[in-house]
């Protein structure tokens, strides 16, 4: 078992950091509540918030490193004091929560600086940066909590803000709906983490980490691994992981910082961190890990194979963050031998994965909001910066050697295959598959995008992002070029997370780091000479092309993961509707109808009795007398 | 030789400062000049109600049997005789109301005169009114104080008649449609005489069987008696047909409406309230103190009755268009409630029964206080009808009633909930389950006429040649303002007065 943590008390500079949360909240609540009269100044005050907490993240996180025990927690105040159920609401800063505020809101603070020229021609931008604000909060309160409840707070305030996000531009019937499938697919997997909460109520009398991870011997085996199979269910809702990724395709709906922030760098991570953070209970599971390395390693298929088939290049990035986070599930499934892997690659994924995204608002900032790829080409000479930072971030995506992603992928990949046996092979086959098949995907988008003939609409004039835009772009290209050198070589992340995850086994390698590189930069390079061979050589056609092979048509249709939806829950739910209303319609409302008349008819009928005259009440006394007493004698001598 | 019963002055002074009122207000009549008497009568009944009051608060506490253990001075025979002085006097203030603006006094200036004579005629034009009715009322509420405190069989019955006569009186003091006074009068005496002789007839044989009319004579011969039972059952049958029939009870109740309806709405707010709370005194009393040990003979059968009452009650008051009717009717069905706590035959069964009474009648003096406010040309404006929309016109008087409605109809925050709360938990610690359930099924059905005149008030257009609502004269209003007050404090802070009933829940003897 791993040794649990232990949280001294928040002292000093540490007791203030509530403030991280308290800081966006009201600035959120300025915008939102302010009306027209922020409009003017609202996203400065947006942004200054995030730059704010910021700095008092790296403040933070500066302290916390030079404290002997790296953990501390802070409590707030009784959120539910009932007999028998205390809930104190408290934070909780230790070097996992520190990565990710410092994630949060360094990546947030840069999207929020691109979202100024973004969404500057949008009439609602005060709405956006005030919505964008209450998004950092949740997403702070998320990993700050110190409970299972304080993160389930952080979890639906997060919820609440991407589904406004997506739906930003709601008169679109499209972004509507993406906002309601993305909701609603959400309270799927919320509905497990529910449960799990209930479940440690119950077991453990508590959700406190502390307690929970203190005590998390004493749970049985079953229960162990039910509470690991819940979680795992709200980890792949808010994540997108098979079965409940289709939300997050279609939440690009949403302007495409949220698509950067929310859908890429940080939110859809949260499913990570929250097995990551109960790792204490998936260490008693052995199933319930490799359940979730399996679907990680779907996942990441799925992410794949529907990201060589899309044209709309928010979409193919969608997909890749799917794959992406998949990598990470796969990495976290693989236990202490994982966890640290996985976040390095979650933050690595933060920064190029961000980077791209808004690369690709920047192209479509240039190409009047158009998204399919088709009517793209050449851009490279018109957007000479956004090729060069989105040509980084493409290369720490495929994991070119010594980039971001090079470092993290090659890790999951090589502690997949430590696992030995049919399980390393599988798992690790998978995740050298998927690193090709991400090659394919993404050149295929580069060449399609940047190189070829200039196949535009018309009255198409393609131009360079003001410096506001690509100011953040350049940051987040440089993170994704340095980022993995860093934190393996100059600020080794693992060592930083070991109070969390405890040490890393030394595990006997089955094929040599070496080799494993070796190999993967093969795969990967096979993947960029196909992209070249089926796309780059040939003219791109601007329309779909029909008459292709059925696994191309079940990728472009995401695996028919959302027919199956359709049929197997959404039209029985349909059918279900209205047979309820049907049901409540004539047999309810019948029954409460009928009760009614019933009542009334009997009321009227015993009115009868009531007809004025003393010899009829009287003769109604006696009755009722020779009844009392008859029922006297009958109780007595019955 | 006979010894002189030894009398406690002292634990008897509530019941004797009403009786003084109501002999004093005998010599009123007789020589206080008719201009004066109407303010002198209501001093002199106030001044005994009020003195019952503070006396009962004084000597609370007391613990005795006194005048040869016929009279019992404990708990709930002071929480009873407090609750009816402190209802007496509520009544007592809209019985002596005259303002001009709710047509004067609500008496008969002859009621002797018959009704449609050219005499019967004048008496209309006549500003003065019978102010007989103050030592009536005192008389009557003096009876209801024994009634609920006597020790035995035979001052009960005599109790009984000092509380019943005076009333079948006023309710035929009617000034306006008084033939319809006039008749429930009739009626309500009628029927009153045959329930006595019911009482008197068991008392007779139950004395055959016990030997005594002692209430805890009764209680020992019964424990360990090798006499005939059926004489004791057939008794105990006809006594407490006797006492159901005051209390409203089905199927008892038949008088309950026509009587409501007929008798002038200040009595019938008196007799609503104080007479239900003595009567439910003295049942307590008789099943508790003389029949405590019975109980597995009693339980069942008032159980049926209960159930008849709550069903009786409340269904048949969904059909009514008279609000006097209705609330006639909704006086049966707390009966129903009432039982409900009553027969677990337990200490809290005895004390929320207390709060019961207390919340009820307060709660229904106000209510009837309201019907007296909205009138038309003929008087009060009884049909349903007639209230469509009152609330556009008198927003407060509607909202009172609306109250009112609530309490009585057992809504979170008013009196009427916490009385229920407490009846139905006693009832479910008795283990009478299906009972609750048939009283929380049958409040539900209360609930929508109380809620029907709620929604008629507020979402109905007036009426064009509707009724006017009186200006409250300032007798009214200070009864009101109790009544409203009682009613809301009783549903959000009721810990000190459940407290006191907690207490006083203790016979004596």
């Amino acid at each position: 078992m791993t040794e649990t943590i232990e949280y001294a008390a928040a002292t000093g500079a540490l007791s203030t950091i509530w403030l991280l949360i308290a800081i966006p909240v009201l600035s959120a609540a300025v915008l939102l509540l302010a009306g027209k009269r922020a409009d003017a100044w609202g996203h400065l005050l947006g942004v200054g918030s995030i730059a704010a907490t910021f700095a008092l993240s790296v403040y933070y996180v500066v302290t916390l490193a030079g404290l002997d025990n790296r953990a501390v927690s802070l409590d707030l105040f009784s959120f539910i004091p009932v007999t028998g159920l205390q809930v104190d609401a408290g934070l909780l800063l230790d070097p996992l929560s520190a990565v990710f505020i410092l994630l949060i809101t360094g990546v947030g603070g840069l999207i929020h600086v691109y979202s100024i020229g973004y969404m500057a021609h949008d009439e609602g931008r005060r709405r956006f940066f005030g919505y964008f604000n209450l998004f950092v909060a949740a997403m702070l309160l998320l990993v700050l909590g110190n409970s299972f409840v304080a993160l389930y707070v952080g979890w639906e305030g997060v919820g609440l803000a991407s589904y406004l996000l997506i739906a930003f531009w709601y008169t679109r019937p499209n972004a509507a709906t993406a906002a309601k499938k993305a909701f609603i697919m959400n309270r799927v997997g919320d509905v497990g983490l529910l449960i799990a909460i209930f479940l440690l109520f119950a077991t453990l009398g508590s959700t406190q980490y502390a307690d929970v991870f203190g005590n998390a011997d004493a749970l049985a085996g079953g229960t162990a691994t039910a509470l690991a199979l819940l979680l795992l269910l709200g980890a792949c809702g808010k994540s997108g992981q098979f079965p409940l990724q289709a939300w997050l395709p279609d939440a690009m709906e949403g302007p495409t910082p949220v698509s950067a922030l929310i859908h890429a760098a940080t939110m859809v991570t949260a499913g990570v961190y929250l097995i990551a953070r109960s790792a204490p209970i998936y260490n008693l599971t052995e199933s319930g890990q490799l359940v979730v390395a399996i679907i990680g390693a779907v996942t990441l298929m799925i992410g794949c194979i529907a990201g060589c088939a899309k044209d709309d290049i928010k979409r193919v990035l969608a997909w890749s963050t799917v794959s992406q986070i998949g990598y990470m599930f796969l990495a976290v499934g693989l236990g202490p031998a994982g966890y640290a892997v996985g976040i390095l690659h979650l933050l690595t994924h933060g920064f190029f994965k961000a980077g791209l995204f808004l690369g690709a608002g920047s192209v479509m900032h240039g190409m009047n909001d158009e998204v399919d790829m088709r009517k793209y080409g050449d851009l490279a000479k018109r957007m000479k910066i956004t090729f060069a930072t989105f040509t980084l971030g493409y290369l720490a995506l495929i994991g070119f050697p010594f980039l971001s992603g090079y470092y993290s992928k090659d890790l999951i990949i090589e502690a997949a295959l430590d696992e030995g046996g049919a399980k390393g092979w599988l798992l690790g086959g998978a995740a050298i598959l998927g690193a090709g098949l991400t090659a394919f995907y993404m050149t295929r988008l580069m060449l399609m995008t940047f190189f070829g003939k200039a196949r535009w609409d018309r009255g198409v004039h393609p131009h360079e992002s003001p410096a506001v835009m690509t100011a953040p772009m350049i940051v987040l290209a440089f993170g994704s070029v340095f980022a993995g050198f860093l934190l393996v070589n100059v600020f080794p992340l693992e060592e930083w997370l070991e109070p969390v995850f405890g040490p890393r086994p030394e595990a006997a390698h089955v094929l040599p780091p070496i080799v494993v590189t070796m190999i993967v930069t093969a795969v990967v390079a096979v993947g960029i000479a196909a992209a070249w061979v089926f796309v780059g050589r040939r003219e791109v056609a601007r329309t779909e092309p029909l008459g292709v092979s059925p696994l191309i048509v079940a990728a472009r249709r995401n695996l028919y993961g959302d027919a199956f939806n359709e049929s197997v829950f959404m039209r029985p739910g349909q059918w279900l509707t209205r047979f309820l209303v049907f049901v409540d319609n004539r047999g309810v409302d019948g029954a409460v109808n009928g009760v009614a008349a019933l009542m009334g008819g009997g009321s009227s009928r015993l009115g009868r009795t009531q007809n004025g005259f003393v010899r009829s009440y009287a003769l109604g006394m006696l009755g009722g007398s020779i009844l009392v007493v008859a029922a006297l004698l009958a109780v007595r001598f019955g | 030789m006979i010894d002189s019963p030894s009398v406690s002055y002292t634990g008897l002074s509530p019941v004797l400062f009403v009786l003084g009122a109501a002999l004093v207000g005998v010599l009123v009549e007789a020589f206080v000049p008719r201009a004066y008497r109407w303010g002198v009568q209501l001093g002199v009944a106030l001044a005994g109600t009020l003195g019952a009051l503070i006396s009962v608060i004084l000597i609370a506490g007391r613990n005795e049997l006194t005048l040869s253990r016929a009279v019992a001075v404990d708990g709930p025979a002071l929480f009873i005789e407090g609750t009816l002085a402190l209802l007496g006097v509520l009544s007592l203030l809209l019985l002596a109301e005259r303002s001009p603006d709710m047509g004067g006094s609500a008496f008969v200036a002859q009621a002797a005169v018959p009704v449609g004579t050219v005499r019967d005629r004048q008496l209309a034009t006549l500003t003065y009114s019978q102010t007989e009715v103050f030592p009536l009322a005192t008389f009557a509420l003096a009876g209801m104080m024994i009634f609920a405190a006597s020790n035995n069989l035979l001052v009960m019955f005599v109790a009984l008649e000092v509380l019943s006569l005076p009333l079948y009186l006023m309710a035929g003091l009617g000034r306006r449609r008084r033939l319809l006074s006039q008749e429930a009068a009739l009626k309500y005496f009628l029927l009153g005489a045959f329930t006595s002789a019911f009482f008197l007839y068991g008392l007779a044989l139950l004395y055959g069987y016990a030997g005594t009319v002692d209430l805890r004579g009764i209680f020992d011969q019964a424990a360990g008696s090798e006499k005939s039972d059926a004489l004791f059952v057939i008794g105990l049958a006809f006594l407490v047909v006797g006492l159901l029939f005051k209390a409203g009870v089905a199927p008892f109740h038949a008088w309950t409406p026509d009587v409501y309806q007929g008798a002038p709405t200040s009595v019938t707010a008196f007799m609503a309230s104080c007479t239900k709370v003595a009567a439910f005194g003295a049942i307590i009393r008789v099943l508790y103190v003389g029949f405590g040990n019975n109980d597995w003979t009693w339980r069942p059968v008032l159980y049926g009755v209960a159930i008849v009452t709550l069903v009786v009650g409340s269904v048949l008051a969904l059909t009514q268009t008279d609000v006097k009717r209705m609330l006639a009717y909704s006086s049966i069905a707390h009966a129903g409630f009432i039982l409900t706590g009553t027969i677990a035959n337990s200490p809290a069964g005895l004390s929320s029964t207390l709060f019961y009474l207390l919340t009820y009648g307060l709660t229904t003096v106000g209510a009837f206080a309201v019907v007296m406010l909205v009138r038309d040309a003929d008087g009060e404006a009884g049909h349903l009808s007639q209230w469509a929309g009152l609330a556009k016109r008198s927003p407060l008087v509607a909202a009172v009633f609306s109250l009112f409605l609530l309490a009585l109809a057992g809504i979170p925050l008013t009196s009427g909930f916490t009385g229920k709360f407490v009846v139905f938990r006693a009832g479910l610690e008795a283990g009478a389950a299906p009972l609750v359930v048939i009283a929380l099924v049958a409040s539900a059905i209360a609930a929508f006429f109380y809620l029907r005149v709620i929604v008629l008030m507020y979402f109905s257009e007036p009426a064009a040649d509707g009724p006017t609502v009186a200006v409250p004269g300032l007798l009214t209003t200070i009864s009101l303002a109790i009544a409203t007050a009682a009613t809301v404090l009783l549903g959000v802070a009721p810990g000190a007065v459940l407290d006191l009933a907690d207490r006083a829940a203790l016979f004596v003897g």
